[in-house]
Formats: C-alpha cells, sequence, structure tokens
C-alpha cells in the first residue's frame, strides 16, 4: 500500500487516482487530515479551499475515465463534500470506503469515527451584518415602520425586509444576501441609522457575500446586474456570482432555465443544469442520500443497507393550521349553539313560477322607472306574510322553559344573505303593511347599507321569520337551520326550467324552484307546515290569487 | 392615441412573442427616454395598482416615466397611518367616499375630479423630488406667468407663500423609486375639510400623522384654468426637459393584456386587511353617556387594536343600568373581531338571539352597541 498523504490539493489527486490510490477528498480544512486518513484507511485525505469548479470538473474527467463515480454533495450546507466512490478497483488495496459510501453531514454522524469529522459538521456559515445602506437625499436615519422577517426566517437575496419611512419617502429594504436572519437590531418605531448594522443574516459561504464596497455603489453594481447578455434578443438577468458560476462551468446562460423573479437565472438552476449534464446525483442537503447500487458493494457486509429502488417522492410540506374563531363566525357559532337545542323537521316542495316569472318580468320596467330593482324577493316575502296570517303559530317564539308561546303581531322577515363579511341577516320590519313595491324598496336599501357597512341595529335585530336565499348561489332542496328565537325557516332553492305536464297531458316547459322549510316541533306539527306551504305556493303559482288577500 | 396604442399591441403581436405586448415590453422597445402615461380610470384602486405595476415592472433603469391621474371622490391615507385618526369615517360612508391606502408615506390627502395626481418614475440614482416640483413650476410659469408659486423644504407646493395647492410623497424600491403628488385644481374645499378631520379625541397612536394646512384651488387664483389644462401643460414641459415624444399614452389599468397580473394588485389594494388591517398598534378611550335623560347610565370604553383587529376590550358601566355580566360578555367577545361597525352589530345581533326576550334589555343593549359602533 502506497504510503499516506497528506495536505495534498487536487491537483495532485488525479495522479493518485491514475496510481489506483484510495482516495478521499473533504471540503472545508480539517484539523488533521492525516489522523483521518489513518482512522478511515485511506491512503489520502485531500483538503482544497475553496474548490474551484473547473478542477473538480477535471477530477471528475479523470475519475469517470478510471471507472469510477464521483458524487457531489451541493446545496445550502455549509459544507461541500466531494467524496469518491470506488466501484472498481484494479489493485488489491483494502477497501474501507464502500463503509462510507457518502460524506454528508446525515451519514457522518452514523459514522462512528464522526468524533474526527466532527469539526466539518461544527463548520457553520458566517453570520453577517447587514448594515442599512445609503438611501440618498443626503438622509442619516429613518423609521422602522414594519418588519417582513424575523429571527430565524430564511431569506434570499432580494426578498423584502422591513419598511423605513423617512420624510414623506417609503422605502423597501431588500437583502443583500441568502440565509438566516439571526438578530434584529430594531423594533417597530425606533429610528435607525445610515451605515449602522440593520440584521445579522448567517450566509452559508464566502462566495455569496457580496463585499460591503457593494453599498456605496449601489446603484453602479445594479446596474452591472442588469448588463444583458444579448443572446438571440433576449435579455437575460443573473446577479455576478450566478455568472460566476456559470463561466467556471462553461454553460452558457441562454441555455439554462430561469426560475427567478422576471426569469432571473438563480443559483438553483445552474446546478439543476449541472446535474442534468453531468448525470451526478444532486441529494437533496439533509437527508440520507439513498445507498448506493448493488454493483458497488464489492465487499458487501452483513449490515450494510439493502439497496432499495429509488422512488420519487412528492414532498408534500402542507401543515396544519390552527387559528382562533374571531368575527362573524363567532356570532354563528354562538347562534346555532343555541339553535341545535331545537328539535328540526323539514318539509319540502316544488313551485311552479312560470306564471310569476312572467309578471316580474312585465313588472320590472315599471319599478325600475321608480329606480327600484325588483326581484323575486318581494314576492315570496309577501307570500310568506299573507301565509303567516292564516297560521300565526310560525311567526312565534317559545320562551326558554317552554311553556309560554308568545304570538307576534309584526311579520319581521328576515332575509338570510351572503355578504362580503360573510352571513347576514337584515330583517324587513312589518311586511304585513307593506305591498309588494315597499319590499323592493326595502331590499334595496338593506342592499346598499350593507355594502357601505352603515346597517344599524333596527336592521338585524328583532326577526320573527327567516328567508334565505340560498338559490341565488345555487341548490334545489336545503335543510336550514332556525334562528333562535323564532320557530320556522325557509331556503328557497334556484329556478330551474325542467318539463312538466300540464292539464292536458301534454309536457311542457316550467319554470321550477324548490322551498325547503324547517319548524320547530315542539310547538308545530307537519301538517300546519304543509299547509302553509302549500298556500304559499298557490299564491306563487298563481300570484292573480294574491290581490285577493291584500289588504 | 388609443389608436395607435391598439396599433401598436397589434402590431407586435404578429412580429414577437407574447412578452413583447404588456406595456414593459413596450416601454423598452420604443426606445424614448421618457414615457408619458394617462390613466383613463377613476378608480383609486386601480390607479394605484396601475402605479405599482408600473413601479414593479417597467424597469426605470434610464427611462423616465411620467403618470397623470384623477380619482372620484375618495381619501387617500399614506402606509403608516391610522384612517380613524386621519378622517371621518362616518361622514365618508354617508358620501360614499372612498377609503384607501398608497404605498407610499405622508399624509393623507382628499381626491377628487378636481385635483391632478402626477406619479415620476425614476431610478433609484436619479430620483430626484425637488426637481420634479421645479419641473411643475415651470409648466405653471409657462401657460400663467402671473402665478406665484414655490416649492418647500417639505416638498410641498404653496400658492402665493400661503396656501398649499399640492402634496407630496415617495416610495424608494430597491432599484427604482417613484414620487408622487396632488396638485389642487378645483377641488370641493368644503367636502376636503370636512372629511379630513376625525372626531375621535382619546386616540393614542404612534402612526404618522398628517399636518394639516390651507388650502386653495388654482382657479380660485385663476378661474380659467382646467384639469386638462394643466395636465396638458405639465405633459409638455416634462416632453421638454426629457427630449421625447409629447404624445400621452393612454392607459386602462384593467386591460389584462397590457398590464398582465395587475388584478392582483388591485384586489390587494381594495381588501380590508391592506385598507383597515395595516393600521400600526392604536388604543382608543372613549366616555360616553347611553341614556342623556338618565343621570349616571355613563359608560366608560377602553379597546387597543392591531392589525385593524381588537386585542383587548374594557367597557365599565358607572351604574347597573345593564347588568355587568353583559357587558363583560360584550368585551370579551369583541376581542378578536375586526374594528369594523358591521362586524360588532353581527356579533350584538347574535347574543341577542340567545339571551332571554326582554324588551327593556333588548333597548339598552342596543343602544350601548349602537355607541360602541359609532367610534368604529
Amino acid at each position: 500500500m502506497p504510503g499516506y498523504v497528506c495536505h495534498a490539493d487536487i491537483s495532485h489527486t488525479t495522479s493518485l487516482v491514475k496510481a489506483q490510490y484510495n482516495v478521499l477528498l473533504l471540503v472545508p480544512c480539517l484539523p488533521s487530515p492525516s489522523r483521518v486518513s489513518r482512522a478511515l484507511g485511506v491512503d489520502a485525505v485531500l483538503t482544497s479551499f475553496p474548490v474551484k469548479m473547473a478542477a473538480v470538473r477535471a477530477l471528475r474527467s479523470v475519475v469517470g475515465a478510471e471507472g469510477l463515480r464521483l458524487r457531489l454533495g451541493v446545496g445550502r450546507t455549509p459544507l461541500r463534500q466531494i467524496c469518491v466512490h470506488h466501484y472498481r478497483c484494479r489493485s488489491n488495496t483494502h477497501f474501507l470506503k464502500p463503509e462510507y459510501p457518502t460524506f454528508n453531514k446525515s451519514s457522518v454522524q452514523l459514522n462512528a469515527q464522526s468524533k474526527f469529522l466532527r469539526t466539518s459538521t461544527a463548520v457553520t456559515g458566517q453570520v453577517v451584518q447587514f448594515k442599512l445602506s445609503d438611501i440618498g437625499e443626503g438622509i442619516t436615519e429613518v423609521h422602522v415602520k414594519e418588519w417582513y422577517v424575523k429571527v430565524g426566517d430564511t431569506v434570499s437575496q432580494f426578498d423584502s425586509i422591513c419598511e423605513v419611512q423617512s420624510d414623506k419617502a417609503s422605502v423597501t429594504i431588500t437583502s443583500r444576501y441568502d440565509g438566516v436572519v439571526r438578530k434584529i437590531y430594531y423594533s417597530v418605531d425606533d429610528t435607525a441609522y445610515v451605515g449602522k448594522p440593520l440584521i445579522d443574516i448567517e450566509t452559508e459561504a464566502v462566495r455569496d457575500v457580496v463585499p460591503e464596497q457593494d453599498v456605496v455603489e449601489a446603484p453602479a453594481v445594479l446596474n452591472e446586474e442588469h448588463t444583458h447578455q444579448e443572446i438571440k434578443g433576449q435579455k437575460i438577468l443573473a446577479t455576478p456570482a450566478v455568472r460566476r458560476l456559470a463561466m467556471e462551468n462553461n454553460i452558457k446562460l441562454s441555455e439554462v432555465v430561469g426560475t427567478g423573479k422576471d426569469e432571473r437565472i438563480l443559483k438553483e438552476d445552474i446546478l439543476n443544469y449541472l446535474a442534468k449534464q453531468t448525470g451526478a446525483i444532486l441529494p437533496p442537503s439533509p437527508e440520507i442520500s439513498p445507498p448506493p447500487p448493488e454493483s458497488v458493494l464489492s465487499k458487501p457486509k452483513g449490515t450494510s443497507p439493502v439497496p432499495k429502488p429509488i422512488t420519487p417522492t412528492l414532498a408534500f410540506t402542507g401543515k396544519d393550521r390552527t387559528e382562533p374563531v374571531k368575527g362573524i363566525q363567532k356570532s354563528m357559532v354562538k347562534t346555532m349553539t343555541v339553535a341545535l337545542k331545537i328539535p328540526h323537521f323539514g318539509y319540502c316542495d316544488e313551485v311552479d313560477l312560470t306564471r310569476l316569472v312572467k309578471l316580474r318580468k312585465e313588472l320590472k320596467a315599471v319599478t325600475e322607472d321608480r329606480g327600484i330593482k325588483l326581484s323575486f324577493m318581494p314576492f315570496f316575502l309577501k307570500a310568506a306574510s299573507l301565509g303567516l296570517l292564516q297560521h300565526p303559530i310560525l311567526n312565534a317564539s317559545l320562551d326558554e322553559n317552554c311553556q309560554f308561546i308568545t304570538y307576534k303581531a309584526s311579520h319581521n322577515i328576515g332575509i338570510a344573505m351572503d355578504t362580503q363579511q360573510g352571513l347576514i341577516v337584515p330583517v324587513v320590519r312589518n311586511v304585513q303593511v307593506l305591498s309588494v313595491f315597499e319590499i323592493a324598496a326595502e331590499l334595496n336599501r338593506l342592499q346598499t347599507l350593507g355594502s357601505a357597512n352603515q346597517l344599524g341595529t333596527n336592521d338585524l335585530t328583532g326577526g320573527t321569520f327567516t328567508l334565505s336565499n340560498i338559490g341565488t348561489i345555487g341548490g334545489t332542496y336545503a335543510k336550514p337551520v332556525i334562528l333562535p328565537p323564532e320557530v320556522a325557516i325557509g331556503a328557497i332553492g334556484k329556478i330551474q326550467v325542467l318539463p312538466r305536464f300540464n292539464d292536458k297531458g301534454e309536457v311542457i316547459k316550467a319554470q321550477i324552484m324548490n322551498v325547503s322549510w324547517s319548524a320547530d316541533h315542539r310547538i308545530i306539527d307537519g301538517a300546519t307546515m304543509a299547509r302553509f306551504s302549500n298556500l304559499w305556493k298557490s299564491y306563487l303559482e298563481n300570484p292573480a290569487s294574491m290581490l285577493l288577500d291584500l289588504k | 392615441m388609443p389608436l395607435l396604442n391598439v396599433g401598436f399591441r397589434a402590431a407586435w403581436r404578429t412580429l414577437s412573442p407574447a412578452c413583447y405586448t404588456t406595456l414593459a415590453a413596450l416601454a423598452e422597445s420604443r426606445g424614448d427616454s421618457a414615457l408619458l402615461l394617462k390613466s383613463t380610470s377613476t378608480d383609486i384602486y386601480e390607479n394605484l395598482a396601475l402605479e405599482d405595476w408600473l413601479h414593479e415592472y417597467v424597469q426605470s433603469r434610464d427611462r423616465h416615466v411620467l403618470l397623470l391621474w384623477r380619482n372620484c371622490p375618495t381619501v387617500v391615507i399614506g402606509r403608516h397611518q391610522n384612517p380613524w385618526q386621519e378622517c371621518n369615517l362616518k361622514l365618508m360612508r354617508d358620501q360614499g367616499i372612498q377609503l384607501s391606502r398608497r404605498r407610499s408615506g405622508g399624509g393623507t390627502v382628499y381626491h377628487d375630479l378636481g385635483n391632478i395626481n402626477l406619479t415620476f418614475f425614476t431610478s433609484k440614482k436619479k430620483y430626484d423630488r425637488r426637481g420634479n416640483l421645479e419641473l411643475v413650476i415651470s409648466a405653471l410659469k409657462r401657460i400663467r406667468p402671473q402665478l406665484n408659486v414655490l416649492a418647500t423644504d417639505r416638498y410641498d407646493l404653496l400658492l402665493n407663500g400661503v396656501f398649499k395647492i399640492s402634496g407630496t410623497a415617495s416610495k424608494i424600491g430597491r432599484t427604482s423609486a417613484y414620487h408622487h403628488c396632488t396638485l389642487l385644481c378645483n377641488s370641493n374645499r368644503h367636502v376636503l375639510s370636512s372629511v379630513l378631520h376625525s372626531p375621535h379625541q382619546g386616540l393614542k397612536t404612534n402612526a404618522t400623522p398628517s399636518i394639516p394646512a390651507t388650502v386653495k384651488n388654482l382657479c380660485d387664483e385663476d378661474p380659467t384654468l382646467t384639469c386638462d389644462l394643466l395636465m396638458d401643460a405639465i405633459a409638455m414641459e416634462y416632453a421638454r426637459q426629457h427630449s421625447c415624444q409629447s404624445k400621452i399614452m393612454l392607459v386602462d389599468p384593467k386591460d389584462n393584456l397590457l398590464l398582465p397580473g395587475i388584478a392582483k394588485f388591485t384586489q390587494e389594494l381594495k381588501s380590508w386587511d391592506w385598507i383597515y388591517g395595516r393600521t400600526p398598534k392604536f388604543s382608543i378611550s372613549h366616555y360616553f353617556s347611553v341614556d342623556h335623560n338618565l343621570p349616571g347610565a355613563e359608560v366608560e370604553l377602553n379597546m387597543s387594536i392591531t392589525h385593524g383587529r381588537i386585542e383587548s376590550c374594557n367597557i365599565k358601566l358607572f351604574s347597573d343600568w345593564l347588568p355587568s355580566m353583559m357587558c363583560n360578555q360584550l368585551a370579551s367577545d369583541l376581542i378578536g373581531n375586526k374594528f369594523c361597525p358591521t362586524e360588532t352589530l353581527i356579533l350584538a345581533s347574535a347574543y341577542l338571539r340567545v339571551c332571554s326576550q326582554d324588551n327593556e334589555l333588548c333597548t339598552k343593549w342596543n343602544a350601548l352597541c349602537e355607541q360602541v359602533m359609532a367610534i368604529m
């Protein structure tokens, strides 16, 4: 076995490999490569820092020629780890390498010899102070108004960090580095000073840090950034760091697909391109890389992992989210919890609105002249009110102890509406004394007030009966929930054109609408509900009959 | 001008891939050193979204853009201001005046069709507020040499040294910046002063306050001036100074082909979370009487509001006009709700449904809730 070679640099590696040395490369510097190499039983531990991508490529080509494979570890880890797999060797040198196929962080932890390699995991990125750059116009201090990040957040270059204000100018400060926020120097409403540190960012490698000088010459650097590579008339955006990476790898920017903002080419895009080009496997950073295929293990040990086929798993990063119940939902929770105590029963029917549709069309023009929009609701409300006159128990209220029934004199019919804020039930008061036109006008008024955020307490309280027009959104039959302290509610479905038989037995087109009633079974029985529903239905199917009973 | 616009788009669509029909690409390809735009919309949200879009996508490296726009009656508050402190929200709701929050800093202004807005887009290097104001002054002087207009240290424009006719605000991004200012031509000063006066006294906040000033319309000084005249004059001056074509290009902020992605900006600017939810933390303290005929029916209300939502609430009644249990219930239920009258109303009416049906209690409860809603 050849002797140990320590502190060699990459340029020696090729000769070593050619001489069939058992080689392990680790980057960055180890404190004692000789100890490491002895412990691992390898012939050489090479350190090279920083790694030149061109050198690595050269090495890769040599290694490939020898029938070996090179594994690259890249990504956001502070370590750039490269190791050599030995899949075939011409000499009789004893292989200990297969036990340690890769040397990324996690497999290092599995390694019994990890104490020698501990330093490699302890080397983290450097913490850089990001100072508040010059804003211009001789401004020396600003007020911090809003933070977009907090300690522990990961930021990329050009992400917004905070918003500051000075003299009527609102400035968005963006990050110059990739990394993790480690310290925030100011809180909201503090005064921040130009040139003083704003936040600390822990970056991954020296290469990514844009030197301090850029601060002062910010516009110049930015101009350079936007220097376009005019290739086929397309302008390509990439930062100087990315361009350097591309140049070192002899990659044409025009061939890389940019995934950043404005189709900007990011570092990840270059690396993905490299991976595709060289066929090297790029393991995702913190995970354990998949074990090498069977042909690798020339001396399989009993405990070595059985190679599994590598199935790509779709990474689902969704997380559960818990938030408190607030706003309108809180009101709904309250109301419905009490509504639960009411024993509901349902009764559904269908109504033929063909005649009503025709009538409404004729009357629409008349009401528009008077400045009011006419929908179907005024008719439904008026018909309901007429029905309630015959069956007053549906307009009643049961007390808490279920001992007294209060028959309400006014028909204050609530309309359950879906608005921007959620479910609101404005009430049309005294429907029994209003004409259809007046009901329409009142509905218009409530709608305007609702959208202008101006509803008053009188508009939402005092209801005795409710109709829900869910049909405007869709649906046929529903199961509405009674709003306490009322005892009945109706849900109106959508109007559909369906075939029906007329008196002569012919099939005709009919405008059919479904209605679903719910009532409190403690004081209302099915028969009452059915009779009320039939009455309501008859008024709507034959609108002229409403004329007979209108007061 | 719209025909030219359409013509351009049609030509580009046939010659180049889809990206060249957007305004950003159009600006790049025209090759002028400056661009003159005018918005055809008078909706504040659409116009603010247009500003955002131009700031974000039209690279203002060496290309300068001037945008002229006007709005229907609306109040525009600065990025870090408090709408309850700056304006009379109840009056605005009654009169149908909209409220919006812009992305630049500064104070509150009232816009209507008698007010012109000018936005100067430049690169961060060429950001020069004074220069822009000097441009406006020279434009005014060119059409009406007798006008006495000057710019102050705070970048306001004063007429006759006393009356404010223009206010300024700006936003600086990473590579580009914009500076916008108003110009009062024939605005409704009565509405302006009544709407920009807040009825709240007990408000404590760190939000940027506005500095009230006496204003005057330019047409009060010279009745022959109109908004169109002023806009044309400023456009001419801009074209002269930047040596570009003086043809103003009309832009419709709803055009998604020309301005892809602008709908997203408009939606965000209209949302409650942006307009009210971005208010810096504040606290409010209100002492009132629920029943003027009854002595001792005083109520003290203390609330602290963060991000537009009530964080803590305390309602103290100085008598047993209403059971304290109900007041405490209301106070604890309000926590987490938006500081908005409708939500409070819904909460209050839901409570009425679930508690006992005493008529007198109902009326008292309604009276209390009305008062609480009145401060929102």
